[in-house]
């Protein structure tokens, strides 16, 4: 491993840590706005042209503010689950390619951190991993709508995980590989190539799933402010609550950037144009998340275990077998 | 509309009242199957998309940025209270008659009265305590010269609320009143200028 390689790789693990930080801190924004606007409100207007600095605010807010451990807490692993939500979260990021490769002053970029053969079971995995972050925050925090709120994250995020990967599994038998890239490049001759024309139910059951998997509005069980506070965030503050937001914001742009790149070609060829289709792609699938939040409304944890295992998991089952009898014969 | 038939709370053929129609709940799995699938296709959950981006496109926002602007209000609310001036002389209307002390149901308008030189009854206190004052409106509506009214003066946030209802903070100021500021409510009851609302002579 040459020097060239760890620092090339550093500068790209720093910029995806600062963009996507950002990006998290511009979601909250537009979230507030395009839900205020589905609700004819304006909105944060005060801080900034258009409150367009309300961000800072409250950056400045959450770095400031008083960061409080209760008394009846276990505190170790109270103060390690923000990290491990926002962490995992990062960590998945490592093998999402973000935009083609290109080349700058003769030096070619990939800009993917590793481009590990068995990508999309990684971002899985990761993203499976950030489980622990409200599960462990919300045993720890000696209060029992964190406790509800644990119990409920483990339930879905663990029935989800079956709806996420089974789904998946008929589009990869197709491409034949797990790399993003690999996946991307299947895709490359336009849009008659999209797996989404021969896979549309692969690509319908992992969306829900994104839902379950992002705790975004319809499956928002797992810190449902209208039943249990803020579920496992309800004893944290500060920026230990800050984290598990970045955390939640970086996941939705992380799987908006996987379901667009495994269902609707990504970036392409790997042309300029394709990666602006990418960046649009993703746009879409962040905003239909904000766009459901304002538009629907939530279901039960029952109904969602219900709708995983009796409906969901059957047929993505059932989608594998049939993908696997088309491919056969 | 009339009220007769909605008097007859029974729902029968001549009562407004009816049953609505509910469908029976499925019992058997298969009906429940097929109500799950008539859920699934009918495409409910795009009309609630369709119906907030409709919203956002059409863009008919009705927020009020409250400290920048402000909704009119009627011309008789009652926020903190005013003490009024004779038009013409410039005197206070009140006569120091008592009726808003002895009408307030919250016992929170206290004043004092002496006979001036003039043998005419002067106020020289007049204080309305706003931790009680429950804007009932009675005081304005007993006063029997309109010299206790009502502002429009809803924004009272200070140091202490006691400020705004001394009596030098409610009677109206004299070049207020000189320059023709002094807001009477119009409708019933409001004073016809010049003839209803002047200093009563001390002797016909």
């Amino acid at each position: 491993m040459d020097m060239a390689f760890i620092i090339e790789t550093i500068v790209k693990i720093v910029v995806i840590l600062l963009v996507f930080s950002a990006l998290a801190g511009l979601g909250t924004y537009f979230e507030r706005k395009v839900l205020a606007f589905m609700q004819r409100r304006l909105g944060p207007m005060h801080v900034g042209p258009f409150g367009l600095l309300q961000v800072a605010a409250d950056g400045i807010k959450l770095f400031t503010k008083e960061d409080i451990i209760p008394q009846n807490v276990v505190k170790p692993i109270f103060k390690i689950a923000p990290v491990i939500t926002a962490a995992t979260a990062f960590m998945a990021a490592a093998a999402i390619p973000f935009w083609p490769q290109f080349t700058v002053f003769g030096y070619t970029v990939h800009p993917i951190v590793a481009d590990v053969n068995i990508g999309i079971l990684y971002v899985l995995g990761m993203m499976a991993i950030g489980l622990y972050g409200p599960l462990l925050g919300g045993m720890a925090s000696a209060n029992k709508f964190s406790l509800i709120s644990a119990a409920r994250s483990a339930a879905v995020f663990i029935s989800y995980e079956v709806v996420s990967g089974l789904s998946l599994l008929a589009p990869l038998m197709m491409v034949g590989s797990l790399s993003l890239i690999d996946i991307n490049n299947y895709q490359a001759g336009g849009i008659g190539n999209w797996i989404v024309w021969s896979q549309p139910v692969a690509f319908i059951l992992f969306w829900i799933a994104a839902f379950a998997e992002t705790g975004r509005t319809p499956f928002h069980l797992i810190a449902n402010d209208h039943e249990i506070i803020d579920g496992f965030g309800t004893e944290y503050s500060g920026m230990r609550w800050g984290l598990f937001f970045i955390g939640e914001y970086a996941n939705m742009f992380f799987i908006s950037f996987v379901i667009a790149i495994i269902f609707l070609g990504g970036f392409g060829d790997g042309s300029i144009a394709g990666a602006f289709q990418l960046l649009l792609k993703v746009s879409f699938f962040f905003f239909f998340f904000l766009w459901t939040r304002a538009a629907w409304p939530d279901v039960r944890p029952d109904q969602l275990m219900w709708l995983c295992w009796k409906v969901l998991m059957p047929i993505a089952v059932i989608n594998v077998v049939i993908t696997g009898f088309v491919m056969m014969f | 509309m009339h009220s007769e038939p909605l008097n007859d709370r029974n729902v029968s053929e001549q009562s407004a009242y009816y049953y609505v129609d509910i469908e029976e709940y499925p019992t058997t799995g298969w009906d429940k199957f097929k109500q799950v699938v008539k859920r699934t296709f009918r495409g409910e959950l795009f009309v609630g998309l369709w119906v907030v981006m409709r919203e956002m496109i059409k863009f008919d926002i009705h927020t009020v940025q409250y400290p920048k602007e402000k909704l009119p209000i009627g011309p008789r609310y009652r926020a903190v209270h005013k003490l009024l001036r004779l038009w013409e002389s410039g005197y206070e209307r009140c006569i120091g008659c008592g009726l808003c002390e002895k009408i307030c149901i919250s016992d929170c308008i206290r004043m004092d009265t002496k006979i001036d030189e003039n043998s005419r009854k002067e106020v020289t206190e007049y204080s309305i305590n706003l931790g009680r004052c429950i804007f009932c409106g009675y005081c304005a509506e007993v006063c029997p010269e309109l010299a206790i009214v009502h502002g429009q003066r809803y924004e009272n946030g200070s140091e202490q609320r006691a400020h705004f209802v001394i009596k030098d903070d409610m009677l109206t100021p004299l070049d207020f009143l000189t320059s023709g500021q002094q807001a009477e409510y119009p409708g019933f009851g409001s004073i016809t200028p010049n003839e209803s609302v002047t200093k009563t002579p001390l002797a016909y």
